[in-house]
């Protein structure tokens, strides 16, 4: 088979602001990131579905030493950002910038909260790229 | 699930490292051969080192932190061993832990006698960012890292979960921080083998030789809030929450159960091992546990026959201080939300009813990465012989354990070693 459930498909719909992942046709497990391959019953016959991009956090950081692409898009000590893991309504798990939350009081930030999808657009090296990232609703 | 026997027996009789630390000028070669000697020398009975069979070699990336591939025929030729097969093991900061499993197959199968097992890495020839980088290469470079994710940064997210769902607070993983430097306040080959408090005097003699401010904590959680002294790196996770950047090597020598006696008269014997993969954090049912963790050291205690409640002590992957709560769970050497209240009322301590970290953890004594899973059963084979010296547990001690996570968890391996008498 041909794999179609690429990261450079992932984030060409990222691209159109669309969360895309895959849907397993016998099972209805869906998976975002898109896996190719469902891991409980081993199909591999996926179709691509689209997430509404809602969901609660569950973990999240204020990173203050950030590494070499986030210090590029700046941020640094004392322009620190919150990164946490979202789930979305459909049940998957997916890593994310959070945007809209008060860095200076990490403790306040709270799990279980409802977000939503945004997407955030950086031009890199002159090539535009785009990032998941999520706010509070 | 993997067999839960060995083909054969297969016995520690050697092991030996380097200091740990920060080391301009020397090499990985360097660093292996300073342990490869000592490994050597520590065996009881002598080794002619041409009887040895096979190299392994942990490892995670010498290539970005030194520019240079391909190092286990290069570790051969420097301990004199080609032309003998020589095998690169990687599994990010598992790789050691991970080459002493592919060197006990290899004894067990029948095909080796005798193998050594090592683990190296030389970190601290990158600026800070540049080791953030490469170590973020051991994440999921396509769905976790763009995010923003570091692996601090991980660990802190993990910290998050565990905190909201069982109570714990930032000062619990501190005490843990606390009490694996004064473990390490013991260990010879330490990176940062000195107290809290004792760091906290250094501090103050500094300023007062300068003719600065002289800070004013009473206590050790004192010095540990100050966001001067102690800043946080990401959220809960502060310096001192996290294992420094390390040079470092370990060593060990595996032989067949039956070759033992011909070493020493004092063998320690692998009991049990485990191992299993995972995906990246994000895809894990629950963010406060380490389900590989939970699957090999299962599988550990199933192999060895025994239960949590059997292990004298343990050497766990403290790479950030949460990761040791969470390993202590996982481990199941308390319950599920229960081992940050065992860490807080001191039962991971020296003195407690079942000491973590012994030599100073990967927070004390340093995290070289592709070695620290050596390092660990190098501090099992000598608490198990009573050669640990001022740091050595009292006792009648029998099952030590290793505890080396790769990555978030994407893999961890476990061993159980046996003390018989």
């Amino acid at each position: 088979m041909e794999n179609q459930f690429t990261n450079a498909a992932f984030t060409a719909h990222l691209a159109e602001h669309r969360l895309m992942g895959s849907r397993d046709k016998s099972s209805g497990a869906v998976f975002c990131p898109p896996r190719p391959i469902d891991p409980i019953n081993h199909s591999y016959d996926m179709e691509w579905v689209e997430f509404k991009g809602t969901g609660r956090l569950e973990a999240y950081t204020v990173v203050y030493t950030a590494p070499s692409a986030m210090l590029a898009a700046g941020y640094d000590r004392k322009n620190p950002y919150c990164v946490g893991i979202v789930k979305l309504d459909e049940g998957p798990m997916i890593s994310g910038l959070i945007l809209g939350v008060d860095v200076a009081h990490p403790e306040a930030i709270k799990i279980g909260s409802t977000v939503k999808a945004t997407f955030v657009d950086r031009v890199e090296a002159e090539t535009p790229k785009t990032y998941l990232a999520f706010e509070p609703v | 699930m993997s067999s839960p026997k060995l083909a054969r027996g297969v016995a520690l009789v050697g092991a030996g490292m380097s200091k740990f630390g920060s080391f301009k000028g020397k090499t990985s070669r360097d660093l292996f051969v300073e342990a490869f000697v000592e490994m050597l020398e520590s065996v009881d009975k002598g080794i002619d080192p041409k009887e040895i069979d096979a190299l392994y070699v942990g490892n995670y990336s010498s290539d970005l932190f030194e520019g240079q591939g391909h190092i286990a025929p290069i570790m051969a030729s420097w301990t004199g061993l080609n032309p003998l097969p020589a095998v690169r093991v990687e599994d990010a900061c598992a790789s050691a832990g991970v080459a002493v499993r592919e060197g006990i197959l290899a004894v067990a199968s029948g095909m080796y006698d005798i193998v050594v097992v090592g683990g190296v890495e030389k970190m601290t020839d990158l600026p800070t960012e540049k080791v953030t980088d490469t170590l973020a290469t051991a994440a999921d470079v396509q769905y976790e890292i763009p995010a923003g994710f570091t692996f601090p940064g991980f660990y802190a997210a993990m910290a998050t979960a565990y905190m909201n769902q069982y109570g714990a607070t930032p000062e619990t993983f501190m005490k843990v921080g606390i009490k694996n430097h004064n473990n390490g306040a013991l260990n010879e080959k330490a990176q940062f083998g000195a107290k809290i408090t004792t760091l906290m005097e250094a501090r103050r003699a500094s300023a007062i030789k300068k003719g600065l401010p002289v800070p004013e904590w009473e206590t050790e959680l004192e010095f540990l809030h100050d966001d001067k002294a102690n800043p946080v790196i990401a959220w809960p996770m502060r310096l001192y929450d996290c294992s420094p950047v390390s040079d470092g090597a370990a060593v060990v020598l595996l032989v067949s159960e039956d070759l033992a006696q011909r070493f020493t008269d004092k063998p320690v014997f692998v009991a049990g091992m485990g191992q299993a993969s995972d995906g990246a954090l994000h895809d894990r049912e629950v963010l406060s546990s380490i389900p590989s963790a939970r699957i090999a050291g299962e599988q550990a205690y199933k192999m060895a026959g025994i239960t949590a409640a059997e292990i004298d002590f343990a050497e766990v992957h403290d790479c950030f201080t949460v990761a040791e709560v969470i390993a202590s769970e996982d481990l199941g050497f308390f319950a599920r939300g229960k081992g940050w209240i065992a860490a807080e009322e001191g039962e991971t301590s020296r003195d407690g009813s079942k000491p973590i970290n012994l030599s100073g953890g990967l927070k004390s004594k340093g995290h070289p990465v592709g070695a620290s899973g050596v390092g660990q059963v190098v501090e099992v084979f000598k608490q198990l012989r009573g050669q640990a010296g001022p740091r050595q547990k009292a006792g009648q001690l029998k099952y030590g354990l290793t505890h080396n996570v790769g990555g978030t968890g994407q893999t961890c391996v476990v061993h159980i070693f046996e003390r018989r008498n």
